[in-house]
């Protein structure tokens, strides 16, 4: 059974990768296998498929000519080929398929020991395109999350003192959705965001070292329109205060600047629904290019003052170390960054050929122009195909064609974005700012593939 | 002009109104007032003062009140030791609050341990925060963790004395009041070891709006070896569970399969077991907010509550009780709340902590 004489060259290759149940995993037999030559271990897999089709189905003679004359998958029709299907609405609320069950939020061990205030990664390694899907958005929360019942959450603006808001008020859910909304796609990702590597390597996959990262279309309101309905002063008001509902009724500040933009929203949709409870259902502040924190979840109040607030999380964390033993303070845009998501860390190539290889680029800065991507660890970079539409202060997916010769090989991708800023490698930023900072590294993403068709995380310098 | 026709040619002017403004994007507001007539209302004075209580840097907002350190003490024992330990030095739950800092950087308002060459191994919230108002601010809104907003005025000011004197920037006797905070925010150890000197304030008044890490695009020949600066520690690669099992089973690539790579057999998708599924439950019913398996965290770790209760007459009956209705005093002042569960899935819960609480 493991000859197969008169299949040509390639054949048996599209047969192997119908893999045998259960499906994602090699065997220390299949790693040494792919060492020992690809092709070999492509044939011993589809022998093992069948062998283990025969065990499950003793007595099918069949079977044996099935595997001789073509894919089983194609001979032996299914079940789900053969039989009634599931009615509409089995699932009023509808589920990703039981075959999807790896790519969930998953929290990185030892990295807090509160769920409350801790973080659920997005498994970026698995999704397609700029969006990501509302159940899969990644998770932070600082004192847990909760669901709020909309019919009692209120949203008050007013000042720092009088002068500043001339008709402090109080608007109902009710209230916001007559107001006229705007819908606009944005990412979202964490000051921390790869935080973990500042220093070196310490996590395996692309779902832990970047997935504080999330893309939506958000539906709501420009707060400019809310402000000028209280006859806020929107010229001494140079700060605004976001503050949440919730138990830790977290509070960031937010340059007038970016209010007088129209950029920063009061929303209330998310992908077409509403928000999810852990995103901050009813109301959240979305404040594009800058990190998530300041997009204030359970939003209950915006003051309008003239300094500064230095919130707990603007003066004990979101604070940069700095070498020289400085906290930098008030450091908000999350500066152009890029990774590859596939492949990347913990992946295992299964044979040489061509690949797709994709990831995503963003700025907070506006919008990307270019992403370059590298085979050889940075010596010579290639320009990968941006797909567009290209959004301001939103993902965009990048894919560029790659033929794996076998040969040990380090991907990285470089971001270029609309004001010219060029995404630094690890050690142009750590010469500036050391690795001690936790927040804002956006240094390029370095996967090294083995020779075996492992791809791990590294840093090139 | 009839009332039904006045109200639509209204009507259709609003229209306009909002599709002109939404067509324009940026910079254009909705025709303004009276647009959104009728939406929100006047906040009273009383609604302000309820949720108006952040306090900024000059103290703006901070409300009249004291506290003693002797009287933090008593608060803090009783509601913030089970988390930050007696002397807030704790860095079992949350990270020190107290520690690393000197007479000599009350005095310079650098903290030393935060430059080049120390080797003290953590960052203590005495050793970061430069302003004062944000531990009033932050301890009035937030603390203590499960039932936040609950201290009164003058608990704040008796809780931040007491961590003020821990840091030793108050006297033992100290009384800490509104009238003399800001003498207090002269002494703050790192008070002037913040630097807005960056160019990620997206806004003008704050830092040089320039970045300050420059790259070039480089395309071909950028440089003439690679250098590997750092690659995945053995440990970090197991720690995340199994990789097979976080990737799609179908495309270009599957996740690496750690058990094999460990030298153990390729885990099966498997049923969970009744104590992952309790584990779960758990989980999924905030029970670990508050429960570690083997560690205290806000209320007794499981393995303590198995430890006291197993043996006794009935303990599963006990607990059952004490989760349903909630409870205090047994193991510190914090309560724990009534939990809304079905009787079987506390019985089960019940059942899994007295077998001491497996993970798996």
């Amino acid at each position: 059974m493991s000859e197969h004489p008169t299949r040509p060259e390639g054949a048996g290759q599209r047969l192997g990768k119908v893999r045998p149940a259960p499906e994602g995993f090699l065997s220390q037999d299949d790693i040494a296998a792919v060492k020992a030559g690809r092709r070999d271990f492509l044939r011993g897999s589809f022998s093992a498929a069948v062998a283990a089709m025969g065990a499950g189905a003793a007595g099918f003679s069949g079977l044996a000519r099935a595997a001789e004359e073509g894919d089983s998958a194609i001979l032996t029709l299914p079940p789900w080929s053969t039989s009634l299907g599931q009615g509409v609405a089995a699932r009023p609320y509808g589920l990703p398929s039981q075959y999807e069950k790896g790519l969930i939020r998953r929290e990185s061990p030892g990295l807090t020991r509160v769920s409350g205030s801790s973080v659920a990664f997005t498994p970026l390694q698995g999704l397609f395109g700029i969006i990501t899907p509302s159940g899969l958005h990644f998770e932070r929360h600082h004192q847990g999350w909760q669901d709020i019942d909309p019919s009692r959450h209120r949203l008050m603006i007013n000042g720092s003192d009088p002068s500043m808001v001339k008709r402090p008020k109080v608007y109902t859910m009710d209230d916001i959705l007559r107001m006229p909304p705007v819908s606009r796609i944005h990412f979202i990702e964490c000051g921390a965001n790869t935080g973990m590597e500042w220093g070196n390597v310490a996590v395996p996959t692309v779902q832990y070292s970047h997935g504080m990262l999330s893309c939506s279309e958000f539906t709501g309101v420009p707060l400019r329109w809310i402000l000028e309905d209280c006859g806020a002063d929107l010229k001494k008001g140079k700060y605004i205060l976001a503050e949440g509902a919730d138990g830790s009724s977290m509070t960031r500040t937010i340059p007038m600047e970016l209010v007088l933009s129209d950029e920063v929203l009061v929303a209330y949709g998310q992908n077409g629904e509403m928000l999810r409870p852990e995103n901050g259902y009813p109301l959240r502040l979305v404040v594009p290019g800058v990190q998530g924190v300041s997009w204030v979840k359970w939003l209950r109040r915006i003051e309008v003052g003239d300094q500064p607030y230095a919130s707990k999380d603007e003066a004990v964390h979101y604070i940069d170390l700095m070498p020289n033993g400085q906290h930098r303070q008030y450091t908000s845009t999350q500066e152009a960054k890029s990774v590859i998501t596939s492949p990347s860390g913990g992946q295992m190539l299964l044979d040489k050929g061509f690949y797709n290889v994709t990831g995503l680029a963003w700025s907070g800065r506006g919008k990307v122009k270019k992403v370059d991507v590298s085979f050889d660890g940075g010596i010579n970079w290639k320009e990968a195909r941006l797909e567009g539409p290209v959004h301001s202060k939103a993902l965009s997916r990048f894919n560029i064609g790659w033929v794996w010769d076998g040969k040990p090989a380090i991907l990285q991708s470089r971001v270029t974005d609309e004001t010219g800023y060029v995404q630094p490698s690890y050690g142009q930023l750590r010469a500036v700012r050391g690795t001690k900072s936790i927040y804002h590294n956006n240094a390029i993403q370095s996967w090294k593939v083995a020779e075996s068709g492992e791809v791990s995380n590294v840093q090139v310098l | 002009m009839s009332r039904f026709s006045k109200l639509a040619c209204v009507a259709l002017i609003g229209a306009l109104g909002a599709t002109s403004a939404l067509a324009a994007g940026k910079g254009a507001a909705p025709a303004a007032n009276p647009a959104f007539e009728g939406l929100g209302r006047a906040a009273t004075p009383a609604e302000i003062r309820a949720w108006d209580i952040d306090v900024r840097p000059d103290f703006k907002g901070l409300p009249k009140g004291q506290g003693s350190v002797e009287q933090g003490q008593d608060v803090w024992e009783a509601k913030c030791a089970t988390c930050h330990g007696t002397f807030g030095e704790s860095n079992e739950v949350f990270t020190p609050i107290v520690g690393g800092t000197t007479a000599d950087d009350i005095k310079t308002g650098h903290v030393k341990n935060l430059q080049p060459g120390s080797s003290f191994p953590q960052r203590t919230t005495l050793m970061k925060v430069a302003t004062l108002s944000t531990l009033w601010d932050y301890i009035n809104r937030a603390m203590p963790w499960t039932a936040p907003k609950s201290l009164k005025t003058d608990e704040v000011y008796a809780v931040l004395a007491y961590i003020l004197n821990l840091g030793e920037i108050v006297p033992a006797d100290f009384v800490l009041s509104d009238a003399n905070i800001a003498e207090v925010q002269k002494r703050m150890p790192n008070r002037n070891g913040m630097t807005t000197d960056h160019g990620l304030w997206p806004g003008k008044g704050i830092g040089t709006g320039k970045p300050d890490v420059k790259a070039v695009a480089c395309m071909s020949n950028c440089k003439t070896e690679v250098k590997i600066g750092s690659t995945l520690p053995d440990y970090a690669e197991t720690a995340h569970g199994n990789l097979a099992e976080q990737n799609r089973t179908i495309g270009a690539t599957r996740g690496k399969d750690i058990n094999a790579a460990k030298g153990q057999p390729a885990a099966a998708a498997e049923k969970p077991s009744a104590n992952a599924q309790a584990h779960q439950l758990a989980q999924a019913s905030g029970c670990t907010a508050c429960h570690g398996l083997t560690n205290k965290v806000v209320g007794p770790g499981f393995n303590e509550v198995a430890a006291k209760y197993k043996g006794k007459g009935d303990a599963e009956g006990k607990l059952v009780a004490k989760v349903k209705q909630g409870g205090a005093g047994v193991w510190g002042q914090i309560p724990m709340p009534p939990q809304s569960l079905k009787d079987e899935e506390i019985k089960s819960l019940v059942q899994w902590i007295l077998s001491g609480a497996p993970a798996k």
